[in-house]
């Protein structure tokens, strides 16, 4: 059985011009052990299926209107918030974005990291303290028992990246959901969180989810791939598949956006328009409008997500 | 490597740079003298303030009585310095109710948008009066006491307390690390408790020091018009309330009190200034 099991999830937002659908029919699974990528421009979805997952969007305006995610043999859709608290930083836990807005400013960094000890386990103040200073040292916080007592802003960007992640693993989740963990860091910073990450991965056994719109940190990290436009799923395939043989003129699209060394290209390939507002969605194909190869039959009906081969699938009637 | 100063505890630099504001130093040194006047006072009297006699009556400041003495006698110096007492009592009373009950009501309508509409309503239903008024009303249906003035004043104030923690807490809500602790699996209190009050510290303290101010400023104009604690007891308000009428030949006896009345005040507003400066988020950016 899957760790996690996301089936036909939508979830629409109330807005002033109606019910829109920020995702619709998102269907993927995530094993034990296995690092996931989501790719996709922004808007496209991938934070609120992170989100909609966490159970963390607010309710209202948003709803899952259909579907259900499944963890570990449990439906967290519609759990009651208490069972979900429990879920979250134990079973589930997330590292956002921006590391510096993610750390709270007052409390030490030991601290913020024993508060996820507390939240979740009956222990003594002493086993807080080495569970945080085990945590921090093992992300990588050099001389970790010295720096417990040291605040947010005293700590660089790929440092408070790391105590993000001490804080998300503090209680061993079995699956880790990274919301763009890189994207706010500089390059060479980027490798170092990435390799501790998959470093904690083989360390702890846990299973990653990875959004970002960076290929680079999917080829450098991923598995499997998930690429999602304009709130669906386009296409799905092992890393090395979307890399060598990309089914869905959009995931080409991303591909060429990428600089290579190889390549003698004085412009970087890019896809022509911009993502549909959700309220706004193209009949049809929802790339259709910005695709080279599309064709009247694109327009008339949402391509279905079909197996191209073992463990590809792609939504597009011309691939 | 970092040094010594750096890795101070903010609460420790946040002191120093207190302690380097000029504003708040003096408003801390004038605020002090009546403070430590207030409890030293069993120890810096020597003469009952409740004690007539008549013989000494309209005495002017002198060697003998350092402030004079009033319409009965009474030691001046005495009646002003238990005066600071009872208003340091009265202020520091008003200021913890405050503290804990606007903070409390501000907390929860911020953090559950349920609840805000309810208790915001009631607010702006207390607040809608103009505070003295309010405060004269209740005293009036309670009758004259020093606890009926606190409870009194705390009424009048905790809802505009609890506003302004209110607007702390509903920006402080939708900030990224609120959304991680929450991610992190932290319940609603633990929340509130941990990630959202200790950073609506700032602008709570700020509000505070300035209510110590009205309280003490409130306390004196409910007893001077007679609805504060009862006479004898001493208060700045009833001292003034007596003294007005000899404000011709025996101005000291006004004077006095209100000097200490404008030294209190004065002393919290400098303070509560040089703490709206140093706590100010918008202020630290900037430094």
């Amino acid at each position: 059985m899957s760790l996690l099991e996301v089936r036909n999830l939508t979830t629409a937002f109330q807005t002033g011009r109606g019910e829109i659908n920020a995702i619709e029919d998102v269907s993927f699974s995530v094993e034990p052990g296995e690092i996931l990528g989501i790719v996709g421009e922004s808007g496209s979805g991938k934070s609120v299926t992170a989100l909609t997952i966490m159970g963390l969007l607010p309710r209202p305006p948003a709803r899952v209107a259909q579907g259900s995610v499944w963890f570990d043999g449990q439906e967290l859709t519609g759990l009651a918030e208490t069972r979900m608290e429990r879920i979250r930083g134990k079973g589930i836990s997330m590292v956002f974005q921006e590391p510096m807005t993610s750390l709270n400013p007052v409390l030490s960094i030991g601290e913020q990291v024993m508060e996820t000890v507390r939240a979740h386990e009956r222990v003594g103040p002493a086993e807080q303290r080495r569970r945080a200073i085990e945590m921090l040292d093992r992300v990588g916080i050099p001389s970790a028992a010295k720096r417990m007592g040291d605040f947010p802003h005293q700590l660089s960007g790929g440092q408070r990246q790391r105590v993000m992640l001490a804080i998300g693993l503090a209680c061993r989740p079995r699956l880790l959901i990274a919301d763009e963990p890189t994207t706010a860091l500089d390059v060479t910073i980027q490798a170092q969180v990435l390799d501790l990450m998959m470093d904690l991965r083989d360390e702890l056994g846990m299973a990653i989810i990875i959004i970002t719109h960076n290929m680079g940190v999917i080829a450098e990290t991923a598995d499997r791939v998930l690429v999602m436009y304009a709130g669906r799923i386009v296409e799905q395939a092992p890393v090395q598949t979307v890399f060598d043989a990309p089914a869905h003129p959009y995931t080409r699209g991303l591909l060429g956006c990428v600089p290579t060394l190889e390549q003698d290209t004085r412009r970087l390939l890019a896809i022509p328009g911009s993502l549909p507002e959700p309220g706004l969605r193209p009949e049809g194909c929802r790339f259709a409008p910005r695709c080279e190869l599309a064709i009247e039959a694109c327009r008339a009906g949402l391509p279905p997500l079909e197996s191209l081969a073992a463990g590809h699938d792609v939504a597009c009637i011309r691939a | 490597m970092k040094t010594a100063e750096t890795r101070r505890h903010p609460a420790w630099e946040t002191l120093g740079r207190l302690l380097r504001h000029r504003m708040f130093a003096m408003g801390l040194c004038l605020f002090g003298i009546i403070v430590v006047a207030g409890v030293l006072a069993p120890v810096i009297t020597s003469v009952d303030p409740t004690k007539l006699a008549m013989r000494f009556k309209f005495r002017p400041p002198s060697a003998d009585f350092v402030f004079g003495t009033d319409n009965f006698g009474r030691s001046l110096w005495s009646r002003v310095i238990w005066g600071a007492q009872l208003s340091m009592m009265i202020g520091a009373s008003v200021v913890l109710l405050n503290a804990v009950f606007g903070t409390l009501i501000g907390a929860v309508a911020g953090y559950f948008p349920r609840l805000d509409n309810v208790l915001m309503r009631l607010n702006d239903a207390l607040m809608a009066f103009p505070a003295i008024l309010l405060a004269i009303g209740i005293t009036s249906v309670l009758g004259p006491s020093t606890v009926n003035v606190i409870l009194a004043l705390s009424i009048v104030y905790i809802p505009r307390t609890a506003r302004i923690v209110r607007a702390s807490v509903i920006v402080l809500r939708e900030m990224e690390y609120v959304q991680a602790a929450v991610a992190a699996g932290a319940g609603h209190w633990r929340i509130l408790r941990r990630h959202i009050m200790p950073n609506a510290m700032g602008p709570l303290i700020v509000q505070l020091s300035f209510l110590f101010a009205y309280a003490v400023l409130s306390e004196a104009t409910l007893s001077f018009l007679g609805l504060g604690a009862v006479p004898p007891t001493p208060t700045w308000g009833n001292i003034m309330a007596e003294g007005r009428q000899y404000m011709t030949d025996s101005f000291w006896i006004i004077t006095i009190p209100g000097v200490a009345l404008m030294v209190t005040v004065l002393g919290l507003n400098l303070l509560g200034d040089g703490l709206r400066d140093v706590l100010d988020p918008r202020l630290r950016i900037q430094q």
